[in-house]
This record gives structure tokens, C-alpha cells and sequence, in this order.
């Protein structure tokens, strides 16, 4: 039982530092990746698989186009469908024998919701400069400060949280399952595992781009991202 | 009955306690954003795609209260960092 909510079981020591599973399994999906990039990269001829993630890129690009400007959605595509990309594989990796997703760590997960908290700012401070990133804060009037700060935290441990609680719950559940009632019966869950897993993807990254989205150009975005009265 | 029994059915209690309440409420809550959803759905069909992730992004919102109610559950049950002045 302490095995399964305590994610970081160490598999190696490189010196010091303990390697836990989370860490291998992520690099393992980013060496993916980049074997996935490399092989489209050097063959010249178009194939099957380059069709397929040429749609897939140009859906993500066509989701961001929804909610951002245009002029900045190039900007923000590569951050946000890797991002999407990753976060999807890294649930469904947990979904093979032997393996954990790695998003049911809170580590990696947080590290996830720093990196998109580092971002609203690289591209805030890119788009309208120090100035004008930094007075927004100030917005309405200066009291509000404080609650633009927290807010600005709390989102970010809340994005981690989210995350990783969905993952870990469902991967929880299956084994809860599987002590009480064995072979073959948690499938059921593990195909909601499927559904979860998809949909904490998609809501991960989605916040990511309405966090960016809220950082470029407050005038031009919100009315995008909010319904028309 | 010494203290340690006492203590792990009071954690186990509390903890069924905040799962109970903390699916609940946001189920409530949840139940209200995608009846309103439906009825704006309903009114302007062509607004689906800017309601659908509108909806989406606010039951995610709402959802993770839950998500914070279960891992303070689980915390409880598993990793209560207040056993240790018992097993002291």
C-alpha cells in the first residue's frame, strides 16, 4: 500500500541524488519525442505518419488561434502544444505494465505548473514590456495588489494539484480495485483512466494558453476567451 | 482503547467525512454550471464552441476543489504527519 501513493520510488543513485521513476519515465517520453522529431526532421518524402501529426499540430494551432490574437499565435504554439503534447503522453504512459505516469508525482506535475508560470511572464514581459507587464497588477486601483499576487500563486499550485491529484486518484482507485477484487475487473477503470487522462491533458493546456492569453494583451484577448453576452 | 485506535478511527471518520462533503458540494456546483451551459447552448447553438470551453475550464476550476478535498483526504489516511507524536 505505501507504494502506491508514495510515487517516487528510487531506481538508481547518481551520486547523491536518488533517481526516482518519475525521472527516468519523463526522460523517457522527452527521448521520445525528440527520436519522433528527428526521424520527421531527415526523411524528405511525406508519409503517413508526418500526415497525422501535421493534422495534429494544425488542430492544436487552430485551438490557440481560438483564444489568442493572431499575430502572437505563433509565438505561443510551440510552448503550448508541447505542453499539450507531453502532459497527454505522460498520463497515458501509466497506462502500460510496469510503468507510472509521471504527472501522478507531484514534483514533476509542480515543475509543469512552474514552467507555465515562468511563461506568462516571459511572453507578458516579451509582448508589452516591464512597464506596462508589471503595472497590471495595479489594475483597477492599487488595493488590489495583494490579490493579483495571490491569485497568481494560488493558480499555479492549483494547476499542480489538479493534475497530479487526477492522476494519482485514478491510478489509486485501479489498484483499490485490483486488491479487492482482482483480475481482469479494474479494465473498466483503467478505460475512465483513458478518458481522464485525455481531458487533464487537454484542460492542463488550455489553462496554460488562457494564463498566456491573459498576460499579452488584456484588451484583445479577454473578449476572445470570454462568451459574447 | 488506547490513544492510537482512538486517533486512526477519527482520521478514518473525518476522512470519509471530507470526501463526503467535498464531492457534494462541487457536484452541486458542477450540476449549476452545465445546466447554465445547456440553457446558453440552447439559446445561441452557435456560440457552442466559446461555451464549450468557457464550461470546460470552469468545471475544471471546480473540480479541483474536489481534487484538493481528496488529496487532504488521502494525506489523512496515509501520510498523517500527526502520528508521529503517537509512535513517538
Amino acid at each position: 500500500m505505501n507504494n502506491a501513493e508514495s510515487a517516487a520510488d528510487t531506481v538508481f543513485q547518481l551520486g547523491p541524488l536518488p533517481i526516482s521513476n518519475t525521472v527516468v519515465t519523463t526522460w523517457g517520453v522527452i527521448l521520445g519525442f525528440v527520436v519522433l522529431v528527428l526521424l520527421l526532421r531527415f526523411s524528405r518524402q511525406p508519409s503517413s505518419l508526418r500526415n497525422l501529426l501535421e493534422a495534429v499540430v494544425v488542430a492544436i494551432e487552430g485551438a490557440i488561434a481560438e483564444v489568442l490574437p493572431a499575430a502572437s499565435v505563433r509565438r505561443v504554439l510551440p510552448f503550448v502544444a508541447s505542453l499539450w503534447l507531453f502532459v497527454l503522453v505522460a498520463n497515458l504512459v501509466g497506462l502500460i505494465p510496469e510503468l507510472h505516469a509521471p504527472t501522478r508525482d507531484l514534483s514533476a506535475t509542480a515543475a509543469l505548473a512552474v514552467l507555465v508560470f515562468g511563461s506568462t511572464h516571459w511572453f507578458g514581459i516579451r509582448d508589452r514590456g516591464w512597464r506596462k507587464h508589471f503595472r497590471h497588477y495595479a489594475e483597477p486601483s492599487i488595493i488590489l495588489l495583494p490579490f493579483h499576487i495571490i491569485s497568481e500563486f494560488t493558480r499555479t499550485l492549483a494547476l499542480a494539484i489538479r493534475l497530479f491529484g487526477n492522476i494519482m486518484s485514478l491510478e489509486m482507485a485501479a489498484l483499490l480495485v485490483l486488491l479487492i477484487a482482482g483480475f481482469l475487473v479494474p479494465v473498466p477503470l483503467l478505460m475512465l483512466h483513458v478518458i481522464e487522462a485525455v481531458v487533464q491533458a487537454y484542460i492542463f493546456g488550455m489553462l496554460a494558453l488562457i494564463y498566456i492569453a491573459g498576460a499579452l494583451e488584456p484588451a484583445e484577448s479577454d473578449t476572445s476567451a470570454m462568451p459574447e453576452e | 482503547m488506547n490513544d492510537i485506535h482512538l486517533f486512526s478511527m477519527i482520521s478514518t471518520g473525518v476522512a470519509g467525512l471530507v470526501i463526503a462533503l467535498g464531492t457534494m458540494l462541487p457536484a452541486l456546483a458542477m450540476g449549476k454550471a452545465i445546466a447554465a451551459a445547456l440553457e446558453a447552448l440552447a439559446r445561441q447553438p452557435e456560440a457552442e464552441k466559446t461555451i464549450t470551453r468557457t464550461l470546460f475550464i470552469g468545471l475544471a476550476m471546480i473540480e479541483s476543489l474536489a481534487i484538493y478535498c481528496l488529496v487532504v483526504a488521502l494525506i489523512v489516511l496515509f501520510r498523517n504527519p500527526l502520528l508521529e507524536y503517537f509512535l513517538k
